[in-house]
């Protein structure tokens, strides 16, 4: 393959597609019962995915979400030549456990829930500089352990503000190679080839820190939306591209608040992306059926809902052009506790439909 | 440092944020707080006089009326109903004796898993710690405060 070229300031352009050979997403019940319930691969109604302790829960769920991709794309887990994870517990716990019985040669990543963002891009980087011929990408997020991590223990009873989030309880992963999936009809064929259209990752744009000095952790749309809103300027910048140039922008788990200002915020540098705007947190709730306030959030959230509702559209040429942009709020307890701002991230990926010939 | 101009960005920012935030409604919540919280209350008043028409002393009718408010709260943890009364009366779940053994419970649920020592053990009071280390240290100042006047003979 031809390495990746920079382009912009912060861009890479891929010369050869990197392909999604398959995808694969595994959720919680109350994911299961919203308005994505039929797309995802797996719903579990056994919230502790048959382990004794949440964590161990959150590395299973991460690690069969795994295998399912593996398995979708008619690989076994030794065919894998690295795999690049991540979630949102304390040294990636999640992932480090998930995929250990695998036998993978392994990289844990952090970046909130953004990551799927981040193991996308390192994962594409990897393919296009001939690193492995299968990379898998995966993430995880599960409500219990992140209420653990970042709040207050689940039978506590207390009110969550209207601009707080619901972290997804389900995980995504992806298996990228530089040969395009198996073709339909022949022994495993993998879902993500429809005819002869598949999904390839083809430019990246790597998000920054973006901090705007406000502090409300309760309040993630409000501490992501900037790095959202830089990310894709940025992105826009690098290529010489306009949002019309997109089927559909989707960005992580902005929510309700986080969408409202990522579009005043785009407004105000004269760029309206309002009519092909979509949130992956709001894609996977029905905040007001299901109580879920501003969304949803988590790793889990914008890895499961790719899997299951972006990668679907594009395979069949619904959306021939999509900028992915997942977003993280990058905090912990004790830098919380001792009054830092609470800066966001967002790392944008370009999927295109890619039809064979 | 941030500089001034940053500053006052980042305060036009929070402030443009806070503006388009929804928010709970203050009357409603207090609403909600105040029949909670009052009906715990209510419920705690009857113990002390069911006890106390059975023959308790004063006393002796407070305690029960703590212990079976004790137990309940934390037998309603256990059964994860009161998170539900806590996230609908906000604060009226929170203030009464029931809201303090829920955090306990909670902590001690939660943290079950991590061992007796490591997790119960050091984890039960994560949330209720401060209220009983402050609480300890404001009464102890108060003390001071009825020592010395009593000392100056305002108070007999």
């Amino acid at each position: 393959m031809k390495p990746a070229a920079q382009t912009g300031k912060v861009s890479l352009a891929f010369q050869e597609p990197v392909y999604i050979q398959s995808a694969a997403s595994i959720v919680g019940k109350k994911e299961g019962e919203g308005p994505l319930r039929d797309c995802f691969d797996m719903v579990s109604e056994d919230p502790r995915f048959g382990t004794d302790t949440w964590e161990n829960a959150e590395s299973t769920l991460q690690k069969e979400t795994a295998v399912l991709a593996i398995g979708k794309a008619g690989l076994k887990p030794s065919d894998i030549r690295m795999a690049f994870a991540g979630d949102l517990l304390a040294q990636t716990i999640a992932s480090s456990f998930g995929i250990a019985d695998m036998g993978i040669p392994f990289y844990g990543l952090y970046g909130a829930c953004s990551t799927i963002g981040e193991s996308l891009s390192l994962g594409a980087m990897s393919v296009a500089a001939g690193y492995g011929a299968h990379i898998l990408c995966a993430t995880s997020s599960h409500f219990a352990t992140a209420e653990k991590e970042f709040r207050f223990p689940l039978g506590y009873g207390n009110q969550r503000p209207l601009s707080a989030t619901w972290t997804v309880t389900g995980s995504g992963a992806c298996v990228l190679g530089n040969n395009p999936p198996v073709p339909e009809n022949t022994e495993n064929a993998s879902p993500l080839r429809h005819e002869n259209g598949c999904v390839a990752v083809t430019a990246l744009t790597t998000g920054t820190v973006v901090d705007f000095g406000f502090r409300d952790s309760m309040n993630m749309g409000g501490c992501m939306a900037p790095a959202a809103c830089d990310t894709i300027c940025r992105h826009l910048t690098d290529f010489d591209r306009k949002p019309s140039d997109y089927d559909a922008i989707i960005t992580g788990d902005l929510g309700v608040v986080g969408q409202r200002i990522l579009f005043d915020l785009l407004r105000e540098k004269g760029l309206s992306i309002s009519s092909i705007h979509h949130d992956c947190g709001l894609l996977i709730f029905d905040n007001k059926s299901q109580d879920t306030h501003s969304g949803g959030s988590g790793c889990g959230c914008a890895a499961s809902v790719l899997a299951a509702f972006i990668l679907p559209r594009i395979v069949t040429g619904q959306w021939k052009r999509v900028l992915f942009v997942p977003t993280g709020a990058m905090l912990s307890k004790v830098s919380f506790n001792e009054g830092e701002s609470v800066p966001g991230i967002a790392h944008g990926i370009v999927l295109e439909h890619i039809q064979l010939s | 440092m941030p500089s001034e101009q940053q500053i006052k960005k980042q305060k036009k920012y929070e402030q443009y944020v806070k503006s388009i935030t929804p928010s709970h409604s203050l009357p409603v919540n207090m609403l909600k707080a105040f029949i909670t919280g009052g009906l715990i209350c209510l419920f705690g008043q009857w113990i002390l006089n069911t006890a106390q028409t059975m023959g308790a002393d004063r006393e002796t009718a407070g305690n029960w009326c703590s212990l079976i408010l004790i137990f309940l709260s934390v037998l309603l943890t256990g059964l994860n109903l009161y998170s539900k009364i806590g996230k609908f009366g906000g604060a009226g779940g929170l203030v009464p004796i029931t809201g303090f053994a829920n955090s306990v419970a909670s902590s001690a649920i939660e943290f079950q898993a991590e061992g007796q020592i490591f997790g119960i053990g050091c984890k039960i009071f994560t949330i209720a710690g401060p209220v009983i280390l402050y609480g300890i240290l404001s009464s102890w100042l108060l003390g001071i405060v009825y020592y010395i006047l009593k000392l100056m003979e305002v108070i007999g």
